[in-house]
């Protein structure tokens, strides 16, 4: 299987591509016999969960290596394409073989697990909030301890949290992803029918997104930070991916035209951003383009930020080939076993940065003490992937290959 | 009863007077330097200018919400050490101030109201500081955008020089109030209409980093609210008078 990206074709960005698949004739899901894991998955789905629980931190010498500062897209983009990418390999496979309730039944099981981890995570901000809220009193800040309100009525707030409409910083990503696999089955039965006519459905869906402002309303009021229309479109790209559509796109990827469009789009994206850094840079980047580009549009997955993912993840998978032998070295085995058990360390990571910002707050807010707290947080989620997949391997044996006769959903690098 | 009121009223007054004069000898020695590049802007404050050159008095109006002030310590709060700023470094330009808190009001509430303010109080400049209840209560970034856009129009047609402010640095609440997307907006706002912004979350997170302030403690005290506000203000003045073009000349 090849992998991870073939982007720059393929989305409704590239007109040029879409020929392409025409040609390929959108055939049904072909899937790879092998059950051979795709190291490199689990290496970046790893990486970016690193990134995320560093950039849910406070600001500190680390926040500066993530990916974020360097280009527009940044951890997110990764980890729900390598989401929808395992998705769709694993549950996809299950369709073929067990056919489509069986595949359903399973994927709910999944959405399930996610949302218990995601209530669990809520009851730990709840417990964070409200010690912070009876222990801080600094008149500076007396205006930003309003965020404590939603406390005296915990009868509306717990039942909208319950609800995925009240969600408290850093925890949108969970509800993104709950959403996102909800709907799954739908998305694998049509790309058994036709892998590209789903892909060109997800596009439109994204373009009417964009056009109508299609949105979820979230409590007290806004909406989804991470708009479930727009981001749907990385998911299915990323399932469109695993099934097949990568393997089409090797030729594209593999010409030096698009290296050379993704290199050059990727500077200009970094120049834009080292503006931001520094103002004296201001001048670079023409008002004209500033006013188009501004503002680059998380909520709904700006088509800059889409590329951007597209232009990293080309160029990756052309840096990076799959039999790569680093894959096997020692050094990247923790990366890789962090993206191997997602989503039990991804609701760790969200932890361990609340745990983080009280360990700041209450002991020292040093620079020293940030980069403790990071490195300390990363080292963690490290071990605490390892005790998993020795449970996984070891403790469990038995339970393991039981369950390997039907795909679950840790086969190829865990499902979140 | 009534005189005993201003008595006790008097004696606060002095109380807070007496208070505040180690207050302000502690001031000079706190270090709060802000990097040239957070004060600088392209947009300029023509308004104020002209005032200050033409000899007219310079009449400033804050408006803001909660953080615009200290709660019972108004007098050391920025926009009162803004004016005490202002005064110092344009000795011959007569400077007013008078402040508009409006707590618990959203921008979009808030730019509704700014017409009627400016009509009542004429100002040169008007400094407005907001964002921070938007984030707090997560309003939609869109309609908080529109709404900047709207007041800082609504400003600018009824002819006043405009300085926005954005939210505070807070790093204690930073796992609780998401202010990225504010202050992006703002920030294009601020470009799009060629209106200076005042910085305060880069230059508090800046003092932050640099040791100056530890935003982090949990302070029972009001000294270091003081403290910050006191930097924000001389930060602000500096900031103005810059935007304003005001060289030496014409500062004496």
């Amino acid at each position: 299987m090849t992998s991870i990206a073939d982007p720059i074709s393929g989305t409704q960005l590239a007109d040029a591509k879409d020929a392409s698949g025409a040609v390929v004739a959108a055939p049904a899901i072909t899937m790879q016999a092998t059950s051979e894991r795709e190291l490199r998955l689990d290496l970046f789905r790893g990486l970016a969960l690193w990134l995320i629980f560093i950039d849910h931190l406070p600001t500190n010498i680390l926040t500066w290596l993530t990916i974020r500062n360097y280009g527009f897209s940044d951890a997110t983009e990764i980890f729900i394409f390598i989401s929808g990418y395992t998705a769709a390999f694993v549950y996809g496979r299950a369709m073929l073989q067990a056919g489509f309730v069986v595949a359903t039944a399973r994927i709910l099981r999944r959405v399930w697990q996610i949302y218990v981890a995601h209530v669990f995570l809520f009851t730990i901000f709840l417990a964070e909030i409200s010690y912070v809220a009876t222990r801080f009193e600094n008149p500076l800040y007396s205006e930003e301890m309003g965020i404590m309100d939603f406390l005296k009525q915990p009868d509306v707030t717990i039942v909208q949290a319950l609800l995925l409409r009240f969600r408290p910083v850093n925890m949108d990503v969970l509800p993104l992803y709950i959403v996102l696999m909800l709907f799954l089955p739908l998305i694998l039965w049509l790309m058994k029918w036709r892998t590209d006519v789903t892909l060109a459905l997800s596009a439109g869906l994204y373009v009417l997104t964009w056009h109508f402002d299609l949105h979820l309303t979230a409590y007290p009021n806004g909406v989804w930070a991470f708009n479930p229309f727009a981001w749907q479109l990385l998911f299915v790209f990323g399932a469109w991916c695993a099934l097949g559509g990568a393997r089409r796109m090797s030729r594209i990827l593999a010409s030096p035209v698009t290296l050379w469009i993704c290199i050059a789009y990727l500077f200009a994206a970094f120049l834009v951003t080292l503006s931001w850094y520094l103002p004296q840079l201001g001048h670079i980047v023409p008002r004209r383009i500033e006013q188009w580009m501004y503002p680059i549009n998380k909520t709904d997955l700006d088509v800059l930020r889409f590329a951007h993912f597209l232009a990293l993840a080309a160029i990756t998978v052309r840096v990076l080939p799959k039999d790569w032998p680093g894959l096997k070295s020692p050094w990247l085995r923790p990366l890789i076993l962090c993206g191997q058990h997602s989503l039990e360390i991804f609701c760790l990571g969200v932890f361990l940065a609340f745990a983080g910002h009280f360990i700041l707050a209450e002991v020292s807010g040093s620079a020293g003490m940030h980069f403790l707290v990071s490195v300390t947080g990363i080292v963690i989620m490290c071990a605490m992937a390892w005790v998993i997949s020795w449970y996984k391997h070891s403790a469990d044996k038995g339970a393991s290959r039981y369950k390997s006769a039907g795909g679950n959903a840790d086969l190829a690098g865990g499902a979140v | 009863m009534k005189s005993g009121l201003w008595t006790v009223l008097g004696a606060t007054l002095l109380a807070g007077y007496l208070a505040a004069a180690p207050a302000r000898a502690g001031d000079a020695e706190q270090i709060c330097d802000v990097p040239a590049n957070l004060l600088s802007t392209e947009s300029s404050l023509t308004r104020v200018a002209e005032a200050v050159r033409s000899g007219q008095p310079l009449n400033v109006l804050v408006v803001g919400s909660r953080s615009s002030t200290i709660p019972s310590f108004e007098a050391s709060a920025y926009p009162a050490k803004l004016q005490a700023a202002l005064k110092e470094s344009l000795p011959s330009t007569t400077v007013n101030l008078s402040v508009e808190v409006q707590g618990a009001k959203t921008t979009e509430d808030m730019a509704a109201g700014l017409v009627k303010l400016v009509e009542a109080k004429k100002p040169t400049l008007v400094i407005w500081q907001t964002g921070t209840v938007d984030a707090i209560r997560s309003i939609d970034p869109d309609d908080f955008r529109n709404a900047i856009d709207a007041g800082i129009t609504a400003l600018q047609q009824a002819g006043t020089d405009v300085v926005l402010v954005n939210l505070q640095y807070s790093p204690r609440t930073e796992s609780m109030i998401s202010g990225s997307p504010y202050l992006d907006n703002m920030r294009v706002s601020a470009q799009e209409h060629d209106v200076p912004l005042f910085d305060r979350f880069a230059i508090m997170r800046h003092w932050n980093d640099a040791g100056d302030f530890d935003l982090f403690s949990a302070a029972h005290g009001v000294e270091l609210a003081k403290r910050v506000h006191a930097c924000l203000g001389r930060a602000l003045s500096k900031f103005v008078i810059d935007a304003a073009h005001l060289g030496p000349a014409q500062q004496n």
